[in-house]
């Protein structure tokens, strides 16, 4: 699988995003610095590393959501590249709707509770300018099928539904514009192990039929494995050490690496 | 026509000219920009915030001696607020005022626009208790802006699909939000939406004041003023089965009117003075008769005679 993922971008020469020396710091406090990495269309990047090494600080820069003290982001669109922090805020705030979207690791943070799980798939729709109720009504209905979510649900709020289910439905409104790239902060936390091994499947699943790109946070190695191509990790909001996911995994350089992967193994 | 002194102890229309000139700056940039809710210095009146203060410092930074004024609440003349509005003015202008909507040069109004459409040359000035239409949506003013600034309005149609996945159809009834010029969203204050599509192309011009949240806006005459709906889902107005009682109009705004404690009611014209004029010139409404008997409506010359 990997090897096919490498071949593919081969043939595909632009990264579609780029981060470049992303540095940001609180004050004193390093929450990520010196970051640099290239995302190809269609692949999906892990991050790991204990908490508070800076996994979260550098998805919210990645995701435009938070201003890097330091380095520069860029993201391909229209077939050039654009550095997010330059261009004016209107116009990153549209990409951000349309072109990627984040899935939160607390489903509050990123979905309307007191909106229906139908008006909050069709937010981005009518964002973007759809205005005909029945279509998007039926693609709210297509994308709470694909994410598991019975159609008779689909007029509830967030809040009648399981921890899961609110997760699955956060994955539905980022999915639904059909974004290039998704940002994913411990997409699986919080919930129980056999929900979490369904939540994963669906993602695989979703991620692989759609190409997208994905960049997704986790300090759990095996929902690493599981999904990514390649793996970054990270310490003390650096990069320690990076390669193929299988790689890194099996064969780990850096000490702290080796250090992670034994503690999963030890558990 | 009413013609009443205006009292010397006051400067005329009340506000000194600095306010005045300061108003009328933010009425000049308000109708530059259709829609937009221009900030505005809002001043103390002898009237408690919320009772139309707003409506009341356009209409007074406006206000000229050859003007003639029309005040309305809910759409009526007489009703304690309009009347308490209407004498203000008489007191600090001495302008004269009317109840007829065609002889008024500026009818300050609120919760109603008048029945009998308005003429180019006219200024309808409305009271805004809330004037921003994304507030439900979002609570920061700062945000709010950012939204209005990148017309990043996909939320407001966000309120009108859970109305029709709810109810089947839009809800809303009043303060129904429109488009204006086709860039900013705007609320058209508690009017029914039944008055929105006077709003659209209205040779009139069309000013609204918040006192308490110090904000003018506006909309020049023969301005585009959309409601705002689905393709699927056109917006609609009010209709009623039956016509006013009093004068028999069917194209009205009725109000329910409750007749006495017997579960008695009917449904009349909340536009008073449209109704008058047309009972005026003759047309009756089937309970015209009963409403005379109970002193509900005087006698207008040209009604129907009652026994
Ligand atoms: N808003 C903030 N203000 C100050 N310091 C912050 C802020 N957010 C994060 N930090 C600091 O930045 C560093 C990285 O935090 P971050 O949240 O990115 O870690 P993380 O890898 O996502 O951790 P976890 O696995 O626990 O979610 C930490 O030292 C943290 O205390
Ligand atoms: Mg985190």
């Amino acid at each position: 699988m990997s090897l096919e993922r490498v071949h593919d971008m081969n043939a595909e020469p632009d990264p579609i995003l780029i981060a470049q020396k992303l540095t940001k710091l609180y004050g004193d406090r390093i929450g990520c610095r010196d970051v640099s990495f290239s995302l190809w269309p269609g692949e999906v990047l892990g991050v790991v590393g204990e908490s508070g090494s800076g996994k979260s600080t550098l998805l919210r820069c990645l995701a435009g959501i938070d201003r890097p003290t330091g380095g520069e982001v860029m993201f391909r669109h229209a077939d050039k590249p654009i550095s997010l922090f330059d261009i004016p805020e209107p116009t990153r705030r549209k990409l951000m709707r349309t072109e990627w979207g984040i899935v939160h690791q607390n489903p509050r943070d990123g979905l309307r509770m007191d909106v229906s799980a139908g008006g909050n798939v069709g937010e981005r729709l009518m964002d973007r300018g759809d205005r005909h109720y029945g279509k998007i009504r039926a693609a709210a209905i297509d994308w709470l099928t694909r994410v598991e979510i019975g159609e008779d649900r689909i007029d509830d709020r967030p809040r009648q539904f399981s921890g899961g289910m609110q997760q699955r439905l956060q994955i539905a409104r980022v999915l639904v514009p059909e974004p290039r790239l998704v940002f994913m902060d411990e997409p699986t936390g919080g919930l129980d192990v056999s929900v979490q091994a369904r939540l994963l499947d669906l993602l695989r699943v979703l991620v692989r039929d759609l190409g997208i790109a994905a960049v997704i946070v986790t300090h759990d190695l095996a929902v690493a494995r599981l999904l990514t191509d390649r793996l970054m990790v990270m310490k003390d909001g650096a990069v320690v050490e990076e390669g193929l996911t299988d790689q890194v995994l099996d064969d780990p350089q850096h000490a702290y690496t080796q250090l992670l992967t034994s503690a999963v193994l030890a558990a | 026509m009413n013609t009443p002194h205006h009292d010397p102890d006051y400067n005329f229309g009340y506000l000194d000219e600095q306010t005045k000139r300061m108003v009328r700056r933010a009425l000049l940039k308000a109708i530059a920009i259709p829609g937009y809710q221009v900030p505005f210095g809002s001043r103390e009146m002898p009237l408690a915030r919320g009772w139309g203060t707003g409506g009341i410092q356009i209409t007074a930074a406006l206000i000229g001696p050859a003007d003639t004024l029309k005040v309305i609440d809910q759409g009526a003349d007489d009703t304690t607020n309009a009347v308490s509005i209407r004498r203000f003015f008489e007191r600090v202008s001495g302008v004269a005022t009317t109840e007829l909507t065609e002889d008024a040069t500026i009818i300050q109004t609120r919760h109603r626009i008048p029945e009998k459409p308005l003429e180019a040359g006219q200024i309808l000035v409305y009271q805004v208790p809330q004037p921003e239409p994304l507030r439900k949506l979002e609570p920061s003013e700062a945000e709010t802006r950012k939204m209005h600034a990148w017309a990043e309005y996909g939320g407001m149609y966000v309120r009108l699909y859970e109305d029709i996945a709810r109810y089947g159809h839009v809800a809303t009834t009043y303060s129904y939000p429109v488009l204006v010029n086709g860039r900013y969203v705007m609320s058209p204050t508690p009017i029914p939406k039944f008055d929105n599509p006077k709003m659209d192309d209205m040779p009139a011009l069309q000013l609204f004041g918040a006192g308490r949240e110090k904000r003018i806006y506006a909309i020049p005459p023969y301005t585009s003023v959309k409601s705002l709906d689905f393709e699927d889902h056109p917006f609609t107005v009010q209709s009623w089965t039956e016509p006013c009682a009093l004068c028999a109009a069917n194209d009205s705004y009725l109000d329910e009117v409750i007749t006495d404690d017997r579960g008695g009611r009917m449904f009349v014209c909340s536009d008073s003075s449209y109704c008058e004029d047309r009972r005026a010139k003759g047309h009756v409404g089937k309970e015209l008769a009963t409403a005379e008997a109970l002193a509900y409506v005087g006698h207008v010359e040209g009604g129907s005679d009652v026994a």
